[in-house]
């Protein structure tokens, strides 16, 4: 996932020595093994957003906006409305990033953070209907990457996340077969809250919350994500590495653990109660 | 929607069990051109898979000094689908063209073909629910058709949830009325994971029960792969080549 991955030069020493840490238990950043770095979520930054946070774990930093629009529903789901994830990895984010049509990793990478909020139920769909068949709500959530370190993956998630529980906005209704927008704001119809922890395999240790610099050496990525109930909603494994079958099966109990900790954060910076 | 997706007995809509693949056909050597070559079905999915490689890399600066590289495009014919499917490659395509390069990489050994590239190409000419399962099942038996040195084959097979069962292979039917659905690829014989991906609820112990339906699945599918590379290189089963 790491944008920089093909043109940091890591030398195999680096990651000797790494993998020699990391059977010790330690990294090279001194955290244990399942350490994420340090959260910071602040939300309402972008007023003009229904709903908007940003996200930084430790040097990665993520802006997520919300934008609750009108739309035509699909029409083999005529009584839902419609959920659309994108995440942009804007130029100034590394000297590796370059503008232009997202690549193959920013497809996966937005695809990844969708299938968290989409499948999770986070967001009660069938609520969001205006007319059935004719007019629903649309919730966009843009995430713009500012700075990469690692993991952005678990940043923008948590970011579409935090602006989720956090947006408002507009009720429409139809008058005369017209849509029209009502003084009546309401937070979104939400469910759950689904986090999202990546894991990566470096030799045989599984860590959590890789930076770029883990991420240049790592042989591959696991992205387990969980529901309020413990639940698996969603996964990716990433990157030409494997895992074993235990690792996958304690994959998703580190998941549930990590992801219930960055639950309570999550909820704790947006008071979110639900 | 009309289909019963489990009926009194616990059986599917198509007659399956809740652990049953669906019929699996897979033909070794298909074209002519290509390196190598393989189509199979795996229900009504129909797929294409050819290797060209190890070749020339072009654009050149994208040859690896050390070893090859893997690309891989996985494309849907415009007709393979209930409503046609516009030709250009759709975001989901190329994740998916992504996770099938990564989860057949593994296996493929890159390091004894330094500066060249091996191109799979995966045409699904009809789909029905599991097409990335089927996908991989066939590239890596075009793989070993086209002679590239390999540590393993890798057999995939998808396992899922519908309405709260835990079911193996999922179908289109259930794939749009069911719950939840966990594309899985191994090495069978180093018993590594090298494609997983989940989409729906699961709870823990569905989560388990799953991954262990799909580690039985791709295993069945890998007695097919070994058949079928027996029957193009060996006749029917019996190594008839080098005897008397």
């Amino acid at each position: 996932m790491s944008a920089v991955k093909k043109s940091l030069v890591v030398e195999q020493l680096r990651r000797n020595q790494m993998i020699e840490l990391l059977a010790r238990g330690k990294r090279i950043d001194g955290r244990g093994l399942l350490d994420y770095r340090p959260i910071k979520i602040e939300t309402g930054i972008i007023p003009k957003a229904s709903g908007s946070a940003r996200v930084t774990i430790g040097d990665t930093q993520v802006i997520a906006g919300i934008k609750v629009e009108t739309g035509t529903p699909f029409p083999d789901t005529p009584d839902q409305g419609l959920l659309v994830v994108n995440a942009e990895l804007l130029p100034i984010s590394s000297p590796y990033a370059e503008p232009g049509p997202p690549d193959e990793s920013a497809i996966e990478l937005a695809r990844v953070v969708d299938r968290g909020v989409r499948e999770s139920q986070m967001i009660d769909v069938s609520q969001l209907v205006i007319k059935e068949g004719e007019k629903v709500y649309a919730v966009f959530a843009d995430v713009s990457i500012l700075n990469t370190d690692g993991n952005l993956l678990d940043t923008t998630s948590y970011a579409v996340v935090a602006a989720m529980l956090s947006a408002k906005y507009k009720k429409y209704e139809m008058v005369d077969g017209k849509l029209k927008q009502t003084d009546t704001v309401e937070p979104l119809p939400l469910k759950t809250i689904p986090v999202s922890v990546t894991m990566a395999k470096i030799g045989d240790s599984i860590i959590v919350d890789p930076t770029d610099e883990e991420e240049a050496v790592m042989d591959a990525r696991l992205t387990l994500t969980s529901d309020s109930n413990g639940n698996m909603v969603a996964g990716q494994k990433g990157e030409p590495g494997t895992f074993s079958f235990d690792q996958m099966l304690n994959g998703a109990d580190i998941s549930r653990m990590k992801g219930e900790e960055i639950r309570k954060m999550l909820k704790e910076a947006t008071g979110f109660t639900g | 929607m009309t289909a019963v997706l489990l009926n009194e007995q616990g059986l599917r809509h198509d007659g399956r069990k809740v652990d049953e693949l669906r019929p699996v056909k897979i033909e070794v050597g298909i074209l002519k051109n290509a390196n190598g070559s393989a189509y199979i079905e795996f229900g009504k999915n129909k797929i294409i898979a050819a290797v060209y490689g190890p070749k020339e890399v072009h654009p050149k600066h994208m040859a690896l000094p050390d070893r090859a590289v893997l690309r891989c495009r996985y494309h849907m014919s415009p007709f393979s689908t209930d409503t046609r499917k516009n030709p250009a490659p759709s975001r989901r395509e190329i994740e998916i063209s992504k996770v099938i390069r990564e989860a057949l990489e593994p296996a493929v050994m890159l390091y004894d073909y330094p500066r060249t590239a091996i191109d799979v190409f995966l045409e699904v000419l009809q789909s029905d629910g599991g097409s990335r399962c089927a996908s991989i099942d066939c590239a890596s038996v075009a793989l070993a058709d086209a002679g590239i040195n390999m540590r393993d084959l890798v057999s995939a097979c998808a396992a899922g949830k519908v309405l709260d069962q835990v079911v193996l292979d999922l179908d289109d039917v259930e794939d749009k009325e069911g719950s939840a659905d966990m594309p899985l690829a191994i090495m069978p014989n180093f018993n590594q994971v090298t494609l997983f991906q989940l989409d729906g609820i699961l709870s823990a112990e569905q989560f388990k029960q799953a991954f262990s339906y799909g580690l039985g699945g791709a295993n069945k599918v890998y007695q097919l792969q070994k058949e079928a590379l027996m029957k193009k290189y060996f006749g029917d089963g019996e190594p008839a080549m080098e005897e008397s």
